[in-house]
This record gives structure tokens, C-alpha cells and sequence, in this order.
């Protein structure tokens, strides 16, 4: 019986040809962003030159955009499991003043990643709670969220700066370099290895988009949706609280003010990666090449000697066209 | 409501018989990405007349009649209403015309309730306000005209399937039409609810009103229908009159040759064992389902029998972990369980295939892989990582043995027909290998050939010592494959039949009305 079943399917089926994969890999992945970023790069180079090209100012986009592209992987599985968080840029600013004051206090370096770390994950545990047991919307609780732990940062100093003296957390977290590239660089790369081997490899990412594309479904198939929802509501807050440990070594000290409108940053980033606002897929190296565009945009207009006003309007501009860009190609791929 | 800008009275055209020919469809082709789905297709159908078109999963039926309607748009080919050429843009444009269709993937909004859903996009008005109130009267009416007691103010994702159904048949009704097409209108309906509906379909015909009739039901066509046109390989093959075909003959023409496997019930080859794998006692679980109690032995395949909503489905929840049990004992193997969640249920070793698979049993965005592979992740990992190569592996033979139809295992589910999305839905819960499958309307949509398959492979499973509980408003359907049929009514079992002792499906319909 089987052979006489296997028979009636043609080989294509079984075994994709190279044409296909392309075209499947293709109708998966919103391609606009890489696209995009290419032609703003070349755009700015005619524009600005060397200024713009030099070793140095692209090593210092990198710098720049290090915590948004970091937070974006994060942000990836929010969205993608049909959730948001608004809460991570207060966060940030929390876990910056918690290591530095316990840096000033102990010197502990460890110490002070762990206390910031778990700060982080627990506030994610809570707006995870929020939303699955109390069935508030994250949108809500992560929007209260982001007021509480802002005041929280405010707080705790009295609004004052903490300064970091201790060079080796500034170096491995914020200022340091290896072998010429800066280590928020390596930072960068080594979480979103993390999170795309997490998303695409791994049980908790397929579940993740599961629950994301239809949360009923995902429960009828065996998936504990809310552990799944909680889950990733925590590794948002963790990488939210490593973002905030970078903020803190590149600029050597805690500050409540860090990371103020992150939270749009990030998500900008990742839906113009090509994750659907909807949720059910997601792409982390999208969300990361998203993050660079903005990043890339954001320095080629202070190189440009535009004033923050006509930056904004720009910025603001671009994510409009960008996305609409993104959405018409996304309508043709389903239609055809 | 306006049969919009279509004459009437049609001038003759070159056959010259613009009076019987309503709707013609001429040399229709249409390819997705690349894949041609019809190919020169010619379709005719007929002033009053109710006209049966059938075909394996994936043959081209919805297409067709989504060309037709405007949802999708055709290649190349003409379509001629009442002789005259029309080109309609969208479903709209089709419904203004006079031309209304039940889909079979349901055009409802989850979120709206039943009287906003019907009248959606057709709603009344009274000045600029809506007339809600005269809306909800019409919906009652309509829906009590299909035998369906409930409440126009209910939610849509608060219903079941079959009841879903019913509304959207409801909704293509709410317009009056020429032409009305049914594509699968039957598919999670029991007796009670097809007899209500051909009954208005009686009624429409005597109006006027011609249909077009898709169905994997063979006893539906011959029932209802006056010709016949079978779609095979993208080409309709055969039109004929109903009267002149009988079922063997309709297969043959859908398949190119007789079915594999007859859908027929033969003597187990391993019969059930005498130990028990399940047994349930004085289940209740709320006002629906009271006291019921049942055995399931290894080995055997069960069949629930009972009207819609008679709480079929809520047993099969209860089982999985998804339904609270007030009271009564359920064990599994001689151990008694207390399933909290699902995942519970799938560590003892159940499954459960739902009844929706829209809502229940399928991530629609997703790939045919991906949703295949959800249930077994576990088994698919080398190392830390999920091995692509042993879920292509195992996507691919889930494919293969179900012959599921799709151009490659990486094609997003919701573009397969929704006989081959349905095939999927069984895959994924075939893969886990469970001790117990539970099957809540596995067959919904899927043709006459690959049921035959779906039983021999539900055989199989059942031959290797595991259960089976079948739910099925499809009586054909439950004679064929099971051993043993309970009867559920009015919250109890009111009836245990052994294979051998339903002499007829007259038998078991009666038992079921009680
Ligand atoms: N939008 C689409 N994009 C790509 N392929 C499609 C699309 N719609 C349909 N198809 C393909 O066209 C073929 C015919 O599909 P169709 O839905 O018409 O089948 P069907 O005869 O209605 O089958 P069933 O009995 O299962 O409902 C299928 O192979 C399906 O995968
Ligand atoms: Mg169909």
C-alpha cells in the first residue's frame, strides 16, 4: 500500500528543486529591508562621502544602534507570539542604575550583571502574569509597566547619575574593542546568533510563532500557550536589562533617562524587518537590519547638519514609506 | 436584493438558447505561481436546475466557482450570465448581480455576532443609523427557516463549526439570488441539518433559483441534484444528467479509474483486544453532557453517534484535557486520569484531531511543514537543535502517505484546497503516535478516495493494540470504520451497537433521533 500511494507523488514534491527553494525562501522573507538599507547606504555615501564611509562612522553606527538591534531580537518573539512590550526602554534605564549602584557599593561585577539581569526578567515575568492570568492586554500592562519602572529609575537616585569607575565593566559591556571591532559590535552579533537559532532551531520558537498565528490552534496542538507567552514576555525583559548594562558601560554610568522611546524604535525596527504586526512569523536578522537602517538614517542626518527638527520629520517620514514599501510587496506575495 | 444591470431577458446568443443556459463558462484557465489548476475548463450551467460538481481534493472546484464569483481572477476563458458577457471584480460586484455563494472556508467575522455577520455588507438602515432591530428580526426568521433554535445576537466564535456553517449558509441566503453556489455547504452538518437545508433549497429551486452544488457527500448528489459535472486534472471529464449516474460511476469519472479502497466496512483483520484502554463513568461535564458512560478496548475504533450539539465534541475535549469534568472518572489503561491541560494528555498518549480546522487545527500562515511538525517537536531534534533533515523527512512521508496535494511542503497551508489543509490536520496528530486517537470530524471535506485511504490508515493504527473514538455526523461514514457505535442523547448513551448489529443506516438514524 504505501509504495502504491508514494507512487502517485510527483518526485518535485519530495524533493524541492533548487528553483523552488529560492522562490519558497523568498515568499518567506520580506526582502525590502535588506533592499532598503543597501540603497540608503549608497544614497548617503553620494550625499556625504567619506564622512559617511569612513571605518570609523560605520564602526560607530554599530555602537549606536548595538542596544535597539539587541532588544529588536527580543522584540522579535514579542511580536511574533502576538504580543507587545512597551515596558523595555524603562527597564533599561532601571538595570542601568542597578548595576551602576551596586558596581559604586560592592566593585562586583558579576553581582551587578546578575541583580540587573533578573530585575530584568522579573519585570518581564510580571507583564507576562498581567496578561496571561489576569488577561489584561499587553499593550496596557507593559504601557503601565513603562510608567511605573520609569518613576522607579527616577527614584531610586533622586534622579541623579550614578557614574561607573570600574574600567573593565565599561570595557567588556560599552567601550571596549576586539581585534578593531567594537565589542557592543560582537554583542550584537553573538545575541542575535542566540535568537535566530532560538526562533528557527528550537522548540521554543516554533511554538512561539505558533502561538502567535493562532493561539487556539497552538492550545489544541499541545502547546502550553501561556508558559510560552510568560516566557517570552521575560526574555524581553532580560534583553531589555542587557541593553540597559550596555547603556550603562558606554556611557560609564546609570542614568534614569536611558532608553526613553527605545520601546518605538525597537518595534519600528522589527515590523520593518518584515515580522507581521499580526504575529505568526518573524525574522531576526530582519529585525537587525532593520535596526541598522534606522541607526544609519539617524547618522546620516546629523552628518548632514540637519536640525533635530527636520530629523525627526525625516525619520518618522521614512519608517512611513519604508513600511508601506514593506506591506505592498507583502499583499503581492500573498495574492500571487 | 437589485439583480442589478443584467437584462432578464437575454437576446439570443450564437447557440441560440440564451433561455436555458444561465451561466456559461467558457476555456477557463487559471495557474497559481506557475501551476496551472484549470485548464480550459468549460462549465454550463442550466436555467432552475441544481448542478453537482465534484472532484478529488484540489481538483479545481473552489477555484472554478471563486472565478465566478469574482474572488479570484481567471487567466483567461469568458464567463457569460444570461448570455451576456460579465466581468465581475470582486464577490461584491457577483453578489450585486445576483450571484451568491456559501464558502466553504466560511466568510464570517469571529468577532461579530450572528445578525451582523449575515447582514454584513448589506445591512438595513434606517436614515444613516442601522436597523438593528429589524436585522435581528430577519436573522431569527432566516435561521428558524433552517431549523437552527438560536439567538441572532450570539457570537459567531462563540459557535461551533456546523453551526457556523448553518450561518453561513444563513448569510448567503439574506440576499435574494439567481444564482447560488454551494461549495461544501455540508461538510460538519448531521442528517438533521442537511434535510433542513435542502428542504430550502426545494424551496429556492421552486423560485427560480439555480445552484451550483459541491460535495464530497456521494448520497448528496444523487439526492439533490440534476446533472452532474465531474472536474479531474483541472478538466471537467463528464456532465451528465444525475438520473442516468449512480456512485461507482461518479468515481470512476473523479478518479480515472475505480476507488483503492472501497469505503466500505470489512471484518478487522486483528480484532479488538479484551483489554481496556479507556473507560469512561458517569461523565458529566455541564447541562449538555450529564451521565455518560463508555469503554473503549485496545484496538478498537468507537463511534459516537448523536444530533449537533448533542455534546459529541465536549466528550472528546473532556478526553484531551481542554474540558472541565464536574464530576465522574475517567481511566487510561487501567490508571486513573485527571487531565488538567492538554499537555498532560498528550504525555499519557492521547490526541485529539478537532472538529475546526480554521480555528482548532491549523496555524493558516504557516507552512504545511510547520504545522505538521508542531506536535513532535521532540522527536525532530538533533542535538539541541530541531534536525531540518528528519522533519523534511518526516513531512514528506506524512505527505506521501496521506497524498496530501500541494507544490512542495514549504507552501503556506491556507493556499491548499480544504480537503488537502484537512489532510494535514490528521498528519500532525498521526505523527505523535499516540495510544488513543480521537478524531472529531476527521473526514470533513476530504473526497470519496482519500477516505477510503483515511480508513485503512485508521485501521492500521487501531490493528497495532491502539484506540480510536470517531466522531462523525457522517453515518456512512461511522458504519464503515467503526466497531461499535454509542449513541448519545439528551446527555446520556442511549444506545451501544455492535458493527454486526446495525443492519442499515436507517437503523442508526433512527437511534439517533430517538
Ligand atoms: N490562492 C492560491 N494560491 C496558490 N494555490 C492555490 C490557491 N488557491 C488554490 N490553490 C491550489 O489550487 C488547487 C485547487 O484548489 P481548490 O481549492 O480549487 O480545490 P477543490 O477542488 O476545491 O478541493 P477540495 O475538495 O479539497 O475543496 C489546489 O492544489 C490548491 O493548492
Ligand atoms: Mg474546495
Amino acid at each position: 500500500m504505501q509504495s502504491k500511494v508514494k507512487q502517485r507523488v510527483p518526485e518535485s514534491v519530495l524533493r524541492p528543486s533548487l528553483g523552488d527553494q529560492v522562490r519558497a525562501w523568498l515568499a518567506h522573507n520580506n526582502i525590502i529591508v535588506y533592499v532598503a538599507f543597501i540603497a540608503v547606504f549608497i544614497l548617503f555615501s553620494i550625499l556625504l562621502g567619506s564622512n559617511f564611509t569612513s571605518v570609523n562612522n560605520v564602526l560607530n553606527i554599530a555602537r549606536q544602534t548595538a542596544m535597539i538591534s539587541i532588544m529588536a531580537v527580543a522584540m522579535t518573539f514579542v511580536i511574533g507570539s502576538g504580543q507587545i512590550d512597551l515596558s523595555i526602554g524603562s527597564i533599561a534605564a532601571l538595570s542601568s542604575l542597578v548595576a551602576a549602584l551596586i558596581l559604586r557599593d560592592t566593585g562586583n561585577i558579576l553581582l551587578a550583571l546578575a541583580c540587573a539581569l533578573v530585575l530584568g526578567a522579573g519585570i518581564g515575568l510580571v507583564n507576562g502574569l498581567l496578561n496571561t492570568k489576569a488577561g489584561i492586554p499587553s499593550f496596557l500592562t507593559t504601557l503601565g509597566m513603562m510608567g511605573v519602572i520609569r518613576g522607579f529609575a527616577m527614584w531610586i537616585t533622586n534622579t541623579a547619575a550614578v557614574p561607573i569607575q570600574n574600567s573593565t565593566f565599561n570595557t567588556i559591556f560599552g567601550i571596549g574593542n576586539v581585534g578593531g571591532l567594537p565589542v557592543l559590535l560582537l554583542w550584537t552579533v553573538v545575541f542575535a546568533v542566540v535568537g535566530y537559532l532560538l526562533l528557527n532551531r528550537m522548540r521554543f520558537g516554533r511554538h512561539t510563532l505558533a502561538v502567535g498565528g493562532n493561539e487556539s490552534a497552538a492550545r489544541f496542538s499541545g502547546i502550553n500557550t501561556q508558559s510560552i507567552k510568560i516566557r517570552v514576555m521575560m526574555m524581553s525583559g532580560l534583553f531589555a536589562a542587557i541593553a540597559g548594562v550596555m547603556y550603562a558601560a558606554r556611557m560609564q554610568s546609570g542614568r534614569w533617562t536611558f532608553g526613553e522611546g527605545d520601546e518605538l524604535s525597537v518595534i519600528a525596527a522589527v515590523i520593518l524587518g518584515g515580522t507581521s504586526m499580526a504575529g505568526g512569523n518573524g525574522t531576526i536578522i530582519g529585525a537587525v537590519v532593520g535596526s541598522m537602517l534606522m541607526g544609519m538614517i539617524n547618522n546620516g542626518l546629523v552628518l548632514g547638519g540637519l536640525s533635530v527638527a527636520q530629523q525627526t520629520i525625516i525619520r518618522g517620514a521614512i519608517i512611513i514609506l519604508a513600511t508601506a514599501i514593506a506591506n505592498r510587496s507583502n499583499a503581492k506575495r500573498q495574492a500571487s | 436584493m437589485s439583480h442589478g444591470k443584467t437584462p432578464a431577458s437575454a437576446e439570443p446568443t450564437a447557440g441560440g438558447q440564451g433561455t436555458t443556459d444561465l451561466l456559461v463558462m467558457r476555456d477557463i484557465c487559471k495557474s497559481f505561481s506557475g501551476v496551472p489548476v484549470l485548464k480550459d475548463v468549460n462549465f454550463t450551467l442550466r436555467r432552475g436546475e441544481v448542478h453537482a460538481l465534484v472532484g478529488g481534493n484540489g481538483a479545481g472546484k473552489s477555484t472554478l466557482m471563486k472565478i465566478f464569483t469574482g474572488v479570484y481572477t481567471k487567466d483567461s476563458g469568458t464567463v457569460c450570465v444570461d448570455g451576456q458577457e460579465v466581468h465581475f471584480k470582486s464577490y461584491d460586484d457577483a453578489s450585486q448581480a445576483g450571484v451568491r455563494m456559501i464558502f466553504q472556508e466560511l466568510s464570517l467575522v469571529p468577532t461579530l455576532t450572528i445578525y451582523e455577520n449575515i447582514f454584513l455588507n448589506n445591512e438595513s438602515l434606517k436614515g444613516l443609523a442601522l436597523d438593528r432591530k429589524e436585522m435581528r428580526q430577519m436573522a431569527g426568521e432566516l435561521l428558524k427557516s433552517l431549523g437552527l433554535d438560536i439567538s441572532p445576537r450570539e457570537l459567531v466564535s462563540s459557535l461551533p463549526v456546523g453551526y457556523q456553517q448553518m450561518v453561513e449558509i444563513a448569510k448567503a441566503l439574506s440576499m435574494n439570488a439567481k444564482i447560488l453556489v454551494l461549495d461544501e455547504p455540508t461538510a460538519s452538518l448531521t442528517d438533521a441539518e442537511v434535510g433542513m437545508l435542502f428542504a430550502t433549497m426545494e424551496r429556492l429551486k421552486a423560485k427560480g433559483v439555480s445552484m451550483v452544488y459541491i460535495s464530497h457527500r456521494m448520497s448528496e448528489i444523487l439526492q439533490v441534484t440534476d446533472t452532474v459535472s465531474v472536474l479531474r486534472n483541472g478538466q471537467v471529464v463528464l456532465t451528465a444528467p444525475t438520473d442516468q449516474l449512480d456512485i461507482p460511476a461518479i468515481v470512476h469519472a473523479m478518479l480515472g479509474g475505480s476507488a483503492e479502497k472501497s469505503f466500505e466496512w470489512v471484518p478487522r483483520i486483528h480484532p479488538p483486544s479484551d483489554q481496556l484502554m479507556l473507560n469512561v463513568q458517569n461523565l458529566q461535564l455541564n447541562s449538555i453532557v450529564k451521565d455518560v458512560t463508555f469503554q473503549v478496548r485496545k484496538g478498537e475504533i468507537l463511534g459516537i453517534a448523536g444530533l449537533m450539539g448533542s455534546g459529541r465534541t465536549e466528550i472528546l475535549k473532556a478526553l484531551f484535557g481542554m474540558e472541565k469534568v464536574k464530576s465522574g472518572q475517567i481511566s487510561l489503561d487501567g490508571q486513573p486520569v485527571n487531565f488538567r491541560n492538554v499537555q498532560q494528555a498528550v504525555r499519557a498518549g492521547m490526541a485529539l484531531v478537532p472538529e475546526d480546522r480554521r480555528r482548532e487545527g491549523l496555524v493558516l500562515g504557516h507552512t504545511v511543514k510547520a504545522n505538521t511538525i508542531v506536535t513532535v517537536l521532540d522527536q525532530l531534534l538533533g542535538g539541541w537543535m530541531i534536525s531540518e533533515k528528519k522533519s523534511n523527512q518526516l513531512v514528506n512521508d506524512k505527505v506521501a502517505e496521506l497524498n496530501v496535494k500541494t507544490d512542495g511542503i514549504n507552501k503556506t497551508i491556507s493556499l491548499l484546497s480544504g480537503g488537502n489543509q484537512q489532510k494535514v490536520v490528521i498528519a500532525k496528530w498521526l505523527a505523535a503516535n499516540p495510544k488513543v486517537l480521537l478524531l472529531d470530524e476527521p473526514t470533513a471535506g476530504i473526497d470519496i478516495e482519500a477516505k477510503g485511504e483515511i480508513t485503512a490508515i485508521i485501521r492500521d493504527f487501531a490493528d497495532r493494540g491502539n484506540s480510536v473514538v470517531l466522531v462523525s455526523s457522517e453515518l456512512v461514514e461511522l458504519m464503515a470504520v467503526c466497531d461499535r457505535v454509542i449513541v448519545l442523547h439528551d446527555g446520556v448513551v442511549t444506545q451501544n451497537l455492535d458493527r454486526h448489529n446495525i443492519e442499515s443506516e436507517e437503523v442508526l438514524q433512527n437511534a439517533i433521533q430517538g
